[in-house]
């Protein structure tokens, strides 16, 4: 049966995502995925797709905190949406890292996250990039549900 | 008065894939009032369930920030724009 959610990113990409939390360890790394989705496309009966094709890499605004939150302010928000226009794209969703803690989402992750939005989480364990996932929240806003990551070499959109 | 709502590209998918809605209000909560309505979805998207702006919603009337007018009383007039930001935030479990 075919994933409800799938995620197309280059590997040059996720290679990115767990350099910066690399860089950040042992504080969360934030940032924008830019890319297209295909519900706001025309096309009649395409098959519904997203791809990642940019990273906009942002401040965590959590500096009372950094080690275990991230923030992204409305003001980096619109700069995020400004940056995807100046590329044809749109903010499709967020990554952070989980510094020594598995990629999967907390239950902060999920009091504070948007529906729609794609939520890569990468596990950077002792400072060394692992494990990398992606979420989707439910439309209950009571659980996530995992999307698949397609790793491809070029954009096929 | 007219208001246009500028919708969030995370919501769109609940507001008929709309950007923007044009509504009917005096005041900006109101405005949400009125988009709420017309989109019962997006409803719990925005709101607690005891019907505050949740927090990480961000609600702009032109280019200022409601929190620092009178909020959702903050009166609208004939063409404004009230846009709907958000804000992301996140992070692991503590321990």
């Amino acid at each position: 049966m075919a994933d409800p959610f799938q995620l197309n990113i280059s590997h040059e990409l996720v290679e990115r995502i767990g350099q910066y939390g690399a860089g950040t360890f042992p504080h969360e790394c934030c940032g924008a995925l830019l890319g297209h989705d295909s519900a706001f496309e025309e096309k009649a009966g395409a098959v519904p797709s997203r791809e990642v094709l940019e990273l906009f890499p942002l401040v965590n605004r959590r500096d009372d905190s950094p080690r275990n939150r991230f923030a992204v302010t409305a003001e980096d928000v619109l700069e995020a949406e400004k940056a995807a226009r100046q590329h044809g794209l749109d903010v499709v969703g967020w990554y952070h890292s989980h510094p020594d803690h598995p990629a999967r989402p907390s239950p902060f992750d999920r009091e504070h996250a948007w529906p729609w939005y794609s939520y890569i989480i990468v596990s950077v364990m002792s400072g060394k990039p692992a494990d990398l996932t992606s979420w989707r929240l439910n439309d209950d806003r009571q659980d996530y549900t995992p999307e698949r990551i397609e790793i491809r070499n070029r954009a096929a959109v | 008065m007219a208001v246009k709502v500028i919708i969030p590209t995370p919501l769109r998918v609940y507001a008929a894939k709309k950007d923007s809605a044009e509504v009917s209000a005096r005041t900006v909560g109101e405005a949400l009032g009125g988009l709420t309505t017309q989109f019962a979805e997006l409803r719990k998207h925005l709101f607690t369930d005891d019907g505050k702006l949740r927090s990480f919603v961000n609600v702009y009337l032109n280019d200022e920030d409601i929190r620092y007018m009178a909020k959702e009383a903050t009166p609208v007039k004939d063409g404004d724009v009230v846009s709907i930001v958000p804000s992301i935030a996140g992070g692991r479990a503590l321990a």
